[in-house]
């Protein structure tokens, strides 16, 4: 294998481990904020028919973004009522958007396009651009270094680069913010947060929304920057696997870079070799296809570190009396 | 005092429930451009005037009665199994496996083996989930997501490259072989005059299926282990107290649970296709939670809700046929059911239970 392939593999796994890293972080605003959201499929899946859609027929692709985000929003708005002001099952309520989305977007796609459930195709110079940084030309030739910047670090779309530096910017806000104690305090100890004079539902409305507004920047990106528009399904499973990502990385943005290149680093593997030989032993392509989510059954489960949810998670908060 | 009457918690919350969901589907029908009234009237006709459309319509029931029991169950130990997608592939893998390697004398001697085997690999697929919950408290409904991701791997695995007939490309085992074939309700109800269930693919299995939700009745409000079960869903400090060991009811509720789930396998994959594909199961897995939260988790209900959504099965997918509405309604109207019956049904109880106190109030 030589570098020019590796070098091809890595930057796929960069492509592919963006959407992941905005599932995922939006996923561990709203986990830390005690609302489990399994719905970040259904978020993507319509942000990226709306910003397809919308890309498509204004023909420029920052509305669609936001065009995108506000599906998103809608759905994430439907899971805060459903979970933080009528107290339901926040599960069952991420299940139920997840269809809706996958139902709803075929349904619209459909009678608006007519092309069996997809947009048509944006053209090239409507998507995202490929954002090439300073020197990625001149340096290219510098051995190793240069093609890891010019080809894996440059030439990514803007959304990319969003997503990227939401991890330090994540991180700041949960941690060095006050803001952000008081999130992370609402998903252990919401009464706490109650007695304070902190309002409980003020803050989970606030997570959900930025899950929202996350999600929809990944779906964005997959239908306008690394697809050109939307197809059926064309999430296929990354919001799980943003949540396996975020269980892997046990609820912490550093940690979340770090799943989310692996497990894009693994579906660019599979994309890329369909069987892997590794001197004998044959990896079949299932295998890398289902490898995130075994490492996250066995993180899960607790042999190698345990993966502690925030406490007061999934549970509805009621007001003492 | 209670809030509400018990007959209005068990039908008039989930009946006003079904209609929110059926008016904003009839919405969304309307936004779309179509009618929704023209539209049900050709779901009515398609599923329901012919004993073709009812075969197809039972058909589809059948599944859904397995995995809405599934999906019951485990919400009786107050666990949420969304695995029943990955145990029903599981379950179609054992089908599949003694179907073409135990050289069957008759259908019904079949039909008993496959039923044990589907529902022994559904339940070994919930095994592993249920015991990382039981022992390592992981939580239940995350292991059973990744579950159903990792049975779809192995089952594509296993089908490309180890059941997959030789020069065959589809990802499917070979034809099972005539011995193991059910009969269909065409076969069991025609007459030497008269084809009832015309190519219908509604079988024998819908009594299997029937069968077994007279047994998951009296397993749960008939027997001990019911008792243990519906204890520890109800409080699970409280059973502990009484002596009922939450690792068994765990592990035991969700082997249960997966089997019921494996077992909808003997439908698609014995009865229907008669050899097992990668897409057998169809989503069904997940209906099965829409039809036990409209069924509030008793046989009773699982069954008019199973029946509904056959209804909304067969009929949606004619739908597709006759107009311009794409099949994904469907997947629309049960996300509405899972959305009103599940996550906001607080949304409909609470104006209810202020009505009738208010009503009690004015009769006191």
């Amino acid at each position: 294998m030589d570098i020019d392939t590796i070098v091809q593999v890595l930057d796929s796994s960069i492509r592919l481990s963006t959407p992941l890293l905005l599932a995922c972080l939006a996923g561990l605003f709203s986990e830390r904020a005690g609302i489990f959201d399994i719905g970040l499929e259904g978020k993507m899946l319509i942000s990226a028919f709306f910003s397809a859609a919308i890309t498509f027929t204004t023909g420029n692709v920052w509305i669609g973004l936001l065009a995108g985000i506000a599906a998103s929003l809608a759905l994430s708005l439907i899971h805060g009522l459903a979970s933080i002001t009528f107290r339901g099952n926040q599960l069952i309520s991420g299940v139920a958007l997840n269809f809706l989305a996958s139902g709803l977007t075929v349904l619209i796609a459909q009678s608006w396009f007519k092309q069996g459930g997809r947009t048509p195709t944006i053209p090239e110079e409507q998507r995202f651009q490929e954002i090439t940084l300073p020197f990625a030309d001149a340096l290219r030739d510098v051995p190793l270094l240069g093609p890891i910047y010019s080809d894996l670090i440059s030439g990514n779309s803007a959304l990319a680069y969003i997503a990227f530096l939401m991890v330090p910017i994540t991180w700041f806000v949960l941690f060095r913010t006050r803001f952000g104690l008081r999130l992370r305090a609402v998903g252990e100890a919401p009464d706490a947060v109650d007695t304070a004079g902190v309002s409980v539902i003020g803050l989970r409305y606030a997570a959900v929304m930025i899950c929202g507004v996350l999600c929809g920047i990944a779906g964005a990106y997959l239908a306008t920057s690394l697809q050109a528009g939307f197809v059926k399904e064309m999430t296929a499973g990354r919001g799980y696997i943003a949540l396996a990502a975020l269980i892997f990385a046990k609820w912490r943005p550093w940690y979340a870079l770090m799943a989310c290149l692996l497990f894009g680093f693994l579906q660019a593997v599979a994309l890329r070799f369909q069987n892997i030989d590794l001197g004998g032993v044959v990896i079949p392509v299932q295998m890398m296809e289902a490898l995130p989510y075994i490492l996250t059954v066995v993180i899960l489960a607790g042999f190698v570190g345990k993966a502690i949810p925030p406490r007061a998670g999934g549970e509805p908060y009621v007001k003492e009396r | 005092m209670d809030k509400m009457p018990a007959w209005a918690d068990a039908v008039l919350v989930p009946l006003i429930s079904i209609l929110l969901a059926a008016a904003i589907s009839a919405l969304v029908i309307l936004a779309i451009g179509e009618n929704p009234v023209e539209a049900f009237r050709i779901m009515v006709k398609e599923a329901l005037s012919t004993s073709r459309g009812i075969g197809y319509t039972l058909y589809y029931a059948t599944n859904f009665i397995f995995t809405g029991l599934a999906v019951a169950v485990a919400f009786h130990a107050r666990m949420f199994n969304i695995g029943g997608e990955g145990q029903a592939m599981m379950g179609g893998l054992g089908v599949a496996l003694v179907c073409l390697y135990v050289p069957w004398p008759h259908w019904t001697l079949a039909l008993f083996g496959a039923a044990a085997i589907s529902a022994l690999f559904g339940a070994a697929w919930a095994y592993i989930p249920a015991y990382l919950q039981a022992k390592r408290g992981s939580h239940i409904v995350i292991t059973t997501i990744m579950f159903n991701f990792i049975a779809f791997s192995l089952l594509n695995y296993i089908l490309v490259n180890v059941l997959r007939p030789q020069g065959s490309m589809d990802p499917a085992t070979a034809k099972f072989p005539e011995a193991t074939f059910l009969p269909t309700f065409q076969s069991m109800f025609s007459t030497a005059d008269t084809v009832m269930f015309r190519n219908a693919p509604a079988n024998v299995t819908f009594f299997v299926a029937l069968a077994a939700c007279v047994a998951v009745y009296f397993l749960i409000w008939r027997t001990r282990l019911g008792y243990e079960i519906r204890a520890f869903g109800h409080s699970e400090t409280g059973a502990k107290y009484a002596g009922i060991s939450p690792v068994k009811i765990t592990i035991v509720s969700m082997l249960i649970s997966g089997g019921l789930a494996g077992m909808m396998a003997l439908n698609t994959t014995m009865g229907e296709a008669e050899r097992l594909v990668l897409n057998a199961t169809e989503g069904a897995g997940f209906i099965g939670i829409a039809v036990a939260l409209m069924g509030r988790s008793h046989p009773v209900g699982i069954l008019l809700a199973a029946l509904l959504f056959g209804f909304m099965y067969q009929g949606g997918s004619e739908l597709a046929f006759w107009t311009n509405i794409p099949q994904q309604l469907i997947i629309v109207i049960q996300a509405l059911v899972i959305l009103f019956t599940g996550a906001l049904d607080n949304m409909v109880r609470m104006p209810l239970e202020k009505l009738f106190l208010s009503i009690r109030k004015g009769d006191a």
